[in-house]
């Protein structure tokens, strides 16, 4: 499919050294599946479920061939029934299983939103702590690419993060993407991981051994003096690489930091950054209107205004729904282009 | 069936049947600020099923759930004090009349989305599936929910797995105002074309406790062998309003002769002349436990009354357990 050659395949940027990382390069679809596959060994109460799972694609290679290793009761297909699925997940992980829910694509997660929304994020809270809690994993990949028009190519985090009750999990790195499904995994709480097929398409460096990255904690990916970018999922590398060329082209130098976690959101690394460089662009591959480049720029305005030398700018997807046609895609999406020109803009103002 | 058995039966009816009576006669006073869903009319199918659950078996209740949670062995007490938001409620004050709990009963918590407790029960069959336990889930849903794709979709799902969920419907004929002929054909969709190997289905009369307990026996005792799951349809009647007292009942929606016609069925009132036709509950009898009952529920409504509120500065606890 053409699809599958709009972005090639490649190493994922080394980030400078800085992240202390060396060893052996896999993909990220291995790294997803090496976290899935330690989760079902460590933990007997971890069971894998989702329409297609146990397909030989194996959503796009992250669960592939698990359940031949840990059997089908353990990771198994589901009827396409997404409200009803995401309550027996619901249900499951109140009876003490620890459910990992995967989706190909997040649009059918606005048919889970009622177990989502109304049951899962408010369960423990709902009845004063007295219920159990739901350690429930959501996982869906945003499936860009060649034409796949508005449905399957959304980028909701906008909606998860609104509501209370869940945290929401945006990786950008292969290491990252095992790290955080571990720790998504052994949290006690729902927790939703929105990944990009577009992060699908590098190979990183993965420790083997199971470790975990911390919900709620960012990292800084390039330091620098004059423009914070903090720049979520696959855009991290697009940022990345215009921050490279910024310095070369225009000697503006920008630190590139990445909160990894939306909900919660590391507020000390984004204030902390800005403190430093008095200017913040916010880049998502989501929709502006109240998404989540709006939360972040509200954050700057609020905790963060006398760190402020001139306006935030934002880089995420326009209030439109995704068109198909390539051209109007090539003019819908947005990426290191246009960091590079709110870069400049924020750097001059 | 045993003689206790049919006195627990009755007991447990006539016990809800009272808490629910000293809530409608209260309520108006506004100390319980919470909406209340009242069962009166359909307590033989809370005690007839959870008469056949051990402990440990779990249930789904929903806002309507008052006699799921007391017939379960939910605490009498902290369910008072939980219209009356109090933080000795079960829920803390966090939860009001619709999210009732009671974890050691085996009640996970109850869902006010419509509905919404039906694929939880089945994800908690699913658990109890996983881990080799002989449990039932119990998942209780009113002809409302049965409108819902959720049931369709969690029926399918407990068939192909096998699970031991029992569906109850509480076919109570109304929706809010909305009357069931409104919104459904005459006879329930999902009776008709399940494999009965897969699937035990029964319409049955729910104001009889004890065909609800019977015919509960069997589904549990089917779902222990891990035959599967079974959808229990029981014809009843909510004489009550769908929420309030009588007093804040809207008038004109529904005919008083069709709430005469189901008051005539009472399922207490039937099942008290049946005990007594059969010598088995005489007046002394009924007596003790009319008075037992009093005394609990004024313990529980003196308990409520002198519990303490929440603190402001509990609003941010619970949303996550650390």
């Amino acid at each position: 499919m053409p699809w599958s050659q709009i972005k090639p395949d490649m190493d994922e940027p080394d980030y400078g050294r800085d992240n202390g990382l060396d060893g052996r390069r896999v993909t990220y679809a291995a790294a997803t599946r090496e976290a899935l596959a330690q989760a079902l060994s460590l933990d007997e109460r971890v069971f894998v479920m989702g329409q297609g799972v146990d397909d030989p694609s194996g959503m796009f290679g992250a669960s592939r061939g698990l359940h031949l290793e840990f059997g089908n009761e353990r990771v198994f297909d589901t009827p396409l029934a997404e409200t009803a699925l995401t309550g027996v997940a619901v249900g499951a992980a109140l009876a003490g299983m620890r459910p990992v829910y995967m989706h190909n694509r997040p649009d059918f997660l606005f048919l889970a939103l009622d177990q989502l929304a109304n049951h899962a994020a408010k369960w423990r809270f709902m009845f004063g702590g007295a219920a159990p809690s739901v350690p429930l994993v959501i996982w869906a990949c945003i499936g860009r690419g060649w034409g796949s028009a508005a449905q399957h190519s959304q980028a909701l985090q906008g909606i998860f993060q609104h509501i209370p009750g869940l945290k929401l999990v945006m990786p950008s790195t292969c290491h990252d993407a095992k790290g955080l499904m571990l720790a998504a995994i052994k949290d006690d709480n729902p927790v939703v991981i929105i990944d990009h097929r577009f992060n699908f398409k590098n190979k990183g460096i993965v420790p083997e051994d199971p470790y975990l990255v911390p919900l709620g904690k960012g990292i800084v990916r390039r330091p620098g003096r004059d423009v914070t970018v903090a720049a979520f999922s696959h855009l991290v590398a697009d940022a990345y690489m215009a921050a490279e060329e910024l310095a070369r082209e225009d000697g503006i130098e920008v630190e590139v930091i990445d909160p990894r976690s939306i909900r919660p959101l590391d507020e000390e690394l984004i204030l902390g950054s800005l403190a430093r460089t008095g200017r913040l662009v916010v880049a998502d591959t989501g929709w502006k209107t109240g998404g989540v480049t709006a939360e972040v720029a509200a954050l700057a305005a609020e905790k963060g205004f006398a760190s402020l030398k001139a306006p935030v700018a934002r880089v995420a997807s326009p209030d439109l729904p995704t068109p198909a046609g390539y051209t109007l895609e090539a003019a819908y999406y947005v990426g290191k282009d246009q960091i590079k020109d709110a870069v400049r803009r924020v750097a001059r103002a | 069936m045993k003689s206790e058995t049919m006195l627990a039966l009755y007991r447990s009816m006539l016990r809800i049947r009272r808490v629910q009576e000293r809530i409608e006669s209260l309520y108006l006073q506004d100390a319980m600020k919470t909406p209340v869903h009242l069962c009166i009319g359909q307590e033989a199918i809370a005690a007839g099923i959870c008469l056949a659950l051990e402990p440990d078996d779990s249930i789904q209740s929903n806002h309507r759930g008052h006699g799921h949670y007391l017939a379960k062995g939910g605490d009498l007490k902290a369910m008072i004090a939980e219209l009356h938001c109090k933080a000795t409620g079960c829920s803390g004050g966090f939860g009001g009349s619709m999210h009732l709990v009671d974890v050691a009963a085996g009640h996970l918590g109850s869902s006010s989305i419509v509905g919404g407790g039906i694929p939880i029960g089945t994800g908690i069959g699913l658990a109890m599936r996983m881990r080799r336990t002989s449990q039932v889930s119990v998942v209780f849903f009113g002809d409302g929910a049965a409108d819902e794709g959720v049931l369709y979709e969690s029926l399918n799902f407990a068939m192909l797995k096998r699970l031991s969920v029992i569906f109850v419907l509480e076919d109570n004929r109304w929706a809010v105002c909305s009357p069931r002929d409104s919104r459904q054909t005459g006879d329930n969709v999902f009776l008709r074309g399940a494999d009965p190997d897969r699937l035990f289905t029964a319409r049955l009369d729910g104001n009889d406790a004890e065909i609800v307990h019977e015919t509960a026996r069997a589904a549990v005792a089917r779902g222990r062998s891990g035959a599967g799951p079974s959808l229990l349809v029981c014809d009843t009647y909510r004489i009550m309003g769908h929420a309030g007292c009588k007093a804040q009942e809207p008038s004109g929606y529904r005919d008083a002769c069709e709430i005469d016609a189901w008051s005539d069925k009472c399922p207490v009132a039937l099942y008290r002349a049946k005990l007594a036709s059969r010598g088995i509950l005489d007046e002394p009898t009924e007596a003790a436990m009319e008075a037992t009952i009093a005394a609990e529920i004024t313990e529980a409504f003196d308990f409520a009354a002198q519990s303490p509120l929440p603190h402001d500065g509990d609003l941010h606890k619970h949303l996550f357990s650390e």
